[in-house]
């Protein structure tokens, strides 16, 4: 059948089972977007800024697993992106990204909004197109979404000239996909499995650190079969959090800079670690060299570029989580490790990092503590970068699958405005609250103006410390409290801004309000916001400062009772 | 064909894509990543729409090991394989050009002949010196060269291959790191 390049575009997105677009026109991409009328399944959420359509296509392959869908134009329309799709790389998204291009004859003219799309993107994305032909357009949306949603996911982009876009072909959607040069690795290697079932067996003092691939794989039953069987006990990367229940017995929580301190300790008293999909971030291991050096690494993942990359490995397996884990569980033999079990109870209670000293004041963690409670540890839990996603990790008792969502490996302040609003259309269902910073809440705010205008039901607690909170952080512990550009001296009213948007806005400075303003906004019906006036200087504890090792670590001074407790 | 002194190289082979942009995937990742590379020659395969690259890399074992598992994870490369420690032939071109006159001539057509080069142009205060070999043997005449004024040398870098029957694009090419593969 003969159809417009802009047509094939629609006709495989639809064959791919997209049902949302984010995304915001301009020139180059016209033809493609006067074309979305015909295919009324497609649904396209216009946003205000296309940093806003990166990351809501994001946050929606977060809490789906299925690979989110930005649009946008040429030149300043694939550069505002860009922020949004090196997150994506980082967190190893599923993304496919349409960018248009200028016609093929205008291309390296310096054409008007002409930016070679391809090139900026070309380290940030796990793979990307410039389509020469309307004819390969099917072939490769149908790789791309392959590529995407494959192996160790990532974001694609096809940038697609205009005229490309305008033209006639032959329409022909392909069955199979023939990429020579990707095929990735899902079994495991059967010997290092049985070496890893080994391993478990000699070790005395096991821990798992599950990372994102477990998400990725939903290797969740998995995960808690091998931990129960062997009774390991599980640390959680940042974006490993969620992957296992919080309120599970065997369930240590994060470790690392802002980790919890038993949790790190864990790591440096272990003989094994069991490392499943997660890649030995700095944020983990601090000083590599120092890192967890009384133990054997075995590492399970499916990128084997990531294994040995930055910590040197025992037994490596390259394959999908789910798959390895299901053999593996059948071959590790049950334990107990009593005495080690034992051990990490009591550097819980020798270093109680989860705890919130008795105040008047409204401290962030209290606010945390309180939005678990009341939505249960079942709500989406989407957050920005710094202090305030440190205290979301430490503090929510996430109970479900998929339900944190953060920019991990990037650490892009303004992902929790517009990431927050694709979770909520991508899982309509659920609670969805954005943790926001009052740092990065302003870099993004403009699609607050997104969500009223197509009704997305987020709820937003801004920690409003006035402060670039992580980094006068920084300056106090490691500056002599040079606080160097990072308070805001006149945050705009929030409440009014809110207001203003067209969504209910609260404001919040005193602790007894925090319950009652959570439990108004969650009965409103659509978007709200809540502006939690906190301690400007409270701090992230514990800390492990960048680089260093475990025995630098900085807990939250405290009163001696609680010590003894 | 190693040179002296560190740090020690490697040489990779690769078949990729021949299609726009694959030189600049693999040089970005190169780049990107911090590794180095000692020469790069590319060329056709001996299939249709594929190339055949040669790296011959600096670093240490585990960084090699880095290079060609990200080399992999391109989607445009098909196949990696490090083949330094294998039964291989390698080569390298270079053009040389010398200052020369009537009375230096014979003595640098003596030295090309020692290194089976050729002389491939002759001009009245000049020739040019063609020669193939692994890296050390054109050091060496680059290096006997330089007494009589070398004025520009063009190297290709170098191209290597397996002895034997084996393809590279068939059955032999994987790396042997145990199973890994593209992500």
């Amino acid at each position: 059948m003969k159809m417009t390049g802009s047509q094939m575009v629609c006709e495989s997105l639809i064959r791919e089972g997209v049902d949302v677009i984010f995304g915001l026109p301009g020139g180059a991409i016209l033809p493609l977007y006067q074309t979305l009328p015909e295919f009324p399944q497609l649904r396209h959420i216009l946003v205000r800024h296309e940093q806003g359509a990166a990351h809501a296509a994001d946050g929606y392959a977060r809490v789906t697993g299925r690979p989110g869908i930005a649009w946008a134009t040429s030149g300043p329309g694939a550069t505002n992106l860009i922020t949004g799709i090196a997150t994506a790389q980082m967190d190893s998204i599923p993304m496919v990204v349409v960018t248009g291009q200028v016609a093929r004859a205008a291309i390296g003219s310096d054409a008007f909004q002409e930016t070679d799309t391809t090139g900026i993107t070309l380290p940030i994305t796990k793979h990307n197109y410039l389509v020469m032909d309307t004819e390969e357009i099917p072939r490769i949306i149908k790789e791309a979404f392959h590529i995407a949603s494959t192996g160790r996911p990532g974001p694609v982009l096809v940038d697609i000239p205009k005229d490309v876009l305008q033209e006639e072909a032959e329409f022909e959607y392909p069955d199979s996909i023939d990429v020579p040069g990707y095929k990735p690795t899902l079994e495991g290697h059967p010997a290092q499995i049985k070496r890893a079932a080994r391993v478990i067996a000699e070790s005395e003092r096991p821990v798992i650190l599950a990372g994102h691939g477990i998400i990725f794989s939903g290797a969740y039953d998995e995960l808690r079969e091998l931990a129960e069987k062997a009774q390991i006990p599980v640390i959680t990367t940042l974006l490993g959090i969620s992957s296992f229940p919080d309120d599970h017995v065997l369930c240590v929580g994060m470790p690392g800079m802002h980790g919890m301190a038993y949790a790190s300790k864990a790591i440096e008293d272990a003989d094994l670690l069991i490392a499943l999909g997660m890649r030995f971030d700095d944020r983990i291991t601090g000083k590599p060299s120092a890192f967890a050096i009384r133990s054997r690494k075995i590492h399970i993942d499916i990128d084997p570029s990531e294994i040995g990359k930055n910590i040197p490995v025992d037994v490596p397996i390259v394959g999908d989580l789910k798959r390895v884990l299901r053999k593996l569980n059948k071959m590790v033999k049950p334990a107990t490790h009593l005495e080690w079990i034992q051990h990490i109870d009591r550097l819980k209670r020798e270093h109680p990092s989860m705890y919130i000293r008795p105040t008047d004041k409204l401290l962030p963690q209290f606010i945390i503590n309180q939005l678990s409670k009341a939505t249960e540890g079942r709500a989406v839990i989407v957050t920005g970068v710094g202090q305030h996603q440190m205290w979301a990790a430490q503090h929510y008792m996430f109970k479900d699958p998929q339900t944190f969502v953060s920019s991990g490996g990037s650490g892009a302040m303004g992902y929790e405005v517009a990431g927050a609003m694709g979770a909520k259309v991508g899982a309509p269902d659920r609670v969805v609250w954005s943790v926001a910073g009052d740092g990065g809440f302003q870099m993004t705010m403009a699609e607050l103006a997104t969500m009223v205008e197509n009704r997305i039901n987020v709820k937003f607690a801004i920690i409003n410390n006035s402060f670039l909170g992580m980094v006068r952080q920084w300056q106090e512990f490691f500056y002599q409290k040079s606080y160097v550009a990072t308070q805001y001296t006149h945050n705009p009213d929030f409440v009014k801004l809110a207001e203003a948007f067209g969504m209910l806005g609260l404001r919040v400075s005193d602790k007894t309000q925090v319950m009652p303003a959570i439990e108004q906004a969650m009965s409103y019906d659509g978007p709200a916001l809540i502006d939690f006036v906190v301690e400007e200087e409270e701090n992230v504890y514990p800390m492990i400062p960048a680089g260093q090792s475990i025995h630098s670590l900085i807990e939250e001074p405290r009163p001696e009772e609680v010590v003894a407790r | 064909m190693m040179t002296n002194g560190s740090p020690p190289r490697r040489t990779i082979t690769a078949l990729v894509q021949d299609k726009p942009g694959v030189l600049n995937r693999i040089s970005s990742m190169f780049r990107r990543r911090g590794f180095n590379i000692a020469s790069l020659a590319v060329g056709h395969s001996e299939e249709a729409d594929l190339s055949r690259m040669t790296f011959v890399v600096e670093g240490d074992d585990s960084t090699v090991e880095q290079m060609t598992k990200h080399l992999h994870k391109l989607i445009d490369v098909i196949r990696v394989s490090d083949i330094s420690d294998q039964n291989i032939v390698s080569r390298e071109l270079a053009l040389i050009k010398v200052k020369s006159n009537v009375q230096t001539r014979s003595e640098i057509m003596q030295i090309v002949n020692v290194f089976r080069a050729h002389i491939v142009d002759v001009a009245p205060d000049s020739l040019i010196v063609e020669v193939s070999g692994n890296e050390d043997k054109v050091d060496s005449l680059h290096e006997l060269l330089k007494s009589f004024g070398v004025v520009e040398v063009m190297r290709t870098g170098t191209i290597a291959i397996n002895r034997g029957a084996g393809s590279r694009s068939k059955r032999a090419g994987r790396v042997d790191w145990g199973e890994a593969s593209s992500v």
